[in-house]
């Protein structure tokens, strides 16, 4: 069971400002039914061009729900401009800090805020600009880079909690690493492995075939043995023993001690060898 | 902080309550018989006896005899323990087969095979129907010479579907494959026959079934192959070192006498409460749905979807009334998407967000039925309001 403040029981249970207002000047949507959370909230300006009345209405989690709430109470009698400085974790604060899993809540919150703000002045959601990194959840680079700087966050888990970047399919992973770098202006590692492609059936079967006839045929044949490729089926490589192998009761040994590892150092780490049967 | 409120407990598929008479049954062993069973002294003897009665109470719920079960410490240790080994009998195989709806002991198992044996495996998973049922026909297909093992749920955890693994362990067999079937949602609550099946491994555990957390079976067909997960002592001749639990053990064996009295009771009683709190729910609140076949399911269990709404912010509602429920929403597992047994099914984004189960036991009663029939819909219509999907779309006509 998530560990919620009293502040977000209470913003849960009594949610303030439910509601949509007919003639907003602001409205920001964020979210969606697929990615489990959604908020929609109406802003409305008095005369002196302050937020006089908020409205919203919420699908999702009680943490979603408490932060809603909570951004409708905070936001009035502020200009926009004050309003826009407003952050996810002022937001979080607000209600006495929230399960770091549920980061994400808050910052949902900010967005939407960010999106009737612009919607009021008609320009274009400013963080919706990014190149889509999670497909999933629908998650640009701007809002990831923003949450790395302001919430100083460490790893793609934590990338995760505040934006639900990465928690899908998690295809995107390598592209918030290398995001994450870029943010904490660490160099980037001369370690990495080199892309390489993946090798095709016939440059493995040359490679096994080599491979067999400088090592491990010579060493067999001193015992009277010899090998065959029979067959490449992805990584399974079936093989036929020959000779004093055929009959030795060491084989399976020989196949899996010599054999399979000499094939995993020099040609592929995850080729495994079957005898043919 | 002491719960005061009455507690009106519906997530037996999660745990369940220790039976009185279960407790009763296991005090003496933390007290004046605590004795070690494999001692050569009376003292410790006694106990043995005493876990050999306890061996033959579980043999008798499922129709197996006491030589072929293995105490363990849960559920997973099970299963592990069942598919590894069966791997090792067939090192030459590499395919699994099992299901989209496996529970993560099982699925995340076979998920992670390469790093525990060393060596890759192909693991078929089977799709289910939007009613959460198997196909055979695909079943029959999926197997092959490579095939090692298959391992399918007796009945699932979310919907409580069952599956018909008594038939898909006699077409395994016929291949010369191994069958292995997650019980620890069934025993108990539907007949088991080992006796009559073609099931290798089973797999149960204490704390489903009103015995305590800490301690599982499982049962190994006389005959099939088998190599430990846990070697040590001699214990479970051979099969499990480690010094028995004796206590929990004692008590799953009563535990298991109590579910074969009360079989009844759970196909009868309890059948007729679920489909009455089920039938209540659906028809009091528009744009709901069961997830699962209606009648090839446990009779504890039901899985409902209410449209718009996420299920942490119903289940916390709940818990306001002393409702105990769970939910296959993202919000509940931490994780940031819904479960993986509805998605298998089809159930739409809309609805498996906003999915309760409900699962009853002995224990429960028709006013607490009633009372969750009571509370539940005006916790469904006050998150509607809040939701900005519910008044966008056409609403069904109250019934």
């Amino acid at each position: 069971m998530w560990d919620y403040t009293d502040k977000v029981r209470d913003h849960f249970m009594n949610p303030r400002n439910v509601g949509e207002i007919p003639d907003a000047d602001g409205i920001g949507e964020v979210g969606s039914l697929a990615c489990g959370d959604a908020l929609k909230l109406f802003l409305k300006l008095g005369p002196d061009k302050r937020i006089t009345d908020a409205k919203f209405k919420t699908f999702g989690c009680a943490s979603a729900i408490a932060s809603s709430s909570a951004l409708t109470e905070m936001v009035k009698g502020l200009t926009l401009d004050e309003a826009a400085q407003i952050s996810n974790e002022d937001l979080a604060d607000y209600l006495g800090g929230l399960p770091k899993e549920k980061m994400h809540c808050s910052v949902m919150g900010r967005e939407a805020l960010e999106a009737a703000i612009a919607n009021y002045r008609n320009v274009p959601i400013p963080m919706a600009q990014g190149e889509v990194v999670c497909e999933c959840f629908g998650v640009t680079d701007l809002e990831v880079r923003r949450a790395i700087l302001e919430s100083k966050l460490k790893s793609v888990e934590e990338i995760t909690n505040f934006t639900k970047a990465g928690g899908g399919c998690g295809r995107c992973h390598e592209r918030l690493e290398e995001i994450l770098r870029e943010e904490r202006l660490e160099p980037k590692t001369a370690t990495l492995p080199e892309q390489k492609r993946p090798l095709t059936n016939i440059q493995k079967i040359k490679m096994i075939e080599e491979l067999f006839e400088r090592e491990i045929r010579p060493a067999l044949r001193k015992d009277g043995g010899d090998i065959e490729l029979v067959d490449l089926d992805g990584d399974f490589v079936t093989v036929a023993l020959r000779g004093a192998c055929g009959t030795c009761k060491k084989s399976k040994i020989t196949l899996k001690e010599y054999v399979e590892k000499k094939l995993r150092e020099q040609v592929l780490g995850n080729l495994i060898v079957e005898e043919a049967r | 902080m002491a719960e005061t409120r009455p507690v009106v407990y519906m997530d037996n598929n999660a745990t369940t309550r220790v039976a009185p008479e279960v407790l009763a049954a296991m005090l003496p062993y933390f007290s004046e018989l605590y004795g070690n069973p494999s001692s050569m002294h009376g003292f410790g003897g006694q106990v043995g006896r005493l876990l050999a009665l306890a061996r033959e109470q579980v043999a008798n719920l499922i129709g197996a005899t006491s030589d072929e079960l293995i105490f363990t410490s849960c559920g997973t240790e099970s299963d592990s323990t069942a598919i590894l080994a069966a791997l090792q009998a067939f090192p030459a195989k590499r395919h699994i087969v099992t299901t989209r709806v496996e529970h993560p002991a099982v699925k995340n198992l076979c998920e992670h095979l390469g790093q525990l044996t060393g060596h890759r495996h192909r693991v078929t998973q089977l799709p289910v129907d939007r009613e959460g049922l198997l196909d055979l026909e695909q079943y029959e297909a999926a197997l092959s010479d490579d095939t090692a093992v298959v391992s399918v749920m007796w009945a699932n955890n979310e919907t409580g579907v069952i599956f018909p693994v008594e038939k898909m362990a006699r077409i395994a067999k016929n291949r010369g494959i191994l069958f292995h079937t997650d019980a620890v949602q069934a025993a108990g609550k539907i007949p088991i026959n080992l006796a009559e099946s073609a099931i290798d491994f089973l797999s149960l555990s204490g704390h489903k079934m009103h015995a305590p957390k800490g301690v599982g079976v499982l049962y190994v067909r006389k005959g099939s192959p088998f190599v430990p997960l846990v070697v040590g002592g001699h214990q479970e001749s051979g099969r499990r070192g480690g010094t028995e639990n004796v206590s929990s053990i004692i008590g799953l064996g009563r535990a298991c006498e109590l579910a074969e009295e009360r079989m009844a009771e759970e196909n009868g009683r309890i059948r007729q409460l679920r489909d009455k709190l089920e039938d209540g729910l659906l028809n009091k609140i528009p744009n709901s749905m069961r997830n699962g076949h209606r009648a090839q399911r446990l009779p504890n269990t039901t899985s409902i979807s209410f449209a718009y709404v996420e299920g942490e912010a119903i289940l916390l509602h709940l818990d306001l009334f002393g409702i105990c429920a769970s939910s296959g929403s993202a919000c509940t597992s931490g994780s940031l998407e819904p479960s993986h047994v509805l998605r298998a099914m089809g159930v739409p984004f809309t609805a498996a967000h906003g999915s309760v189960r409900l699962s009853l036991s002995v224990y429960n009663t028709e006013s607490e039925v009633d009372f969750v029939i009571e509370k539940m819909p005006g916790i469904i219509a006050k998150l509607r309001d809040i939701s900005p999907f519910w008044q966008s779309i056409p609403q069904e006509s109250e019934v």
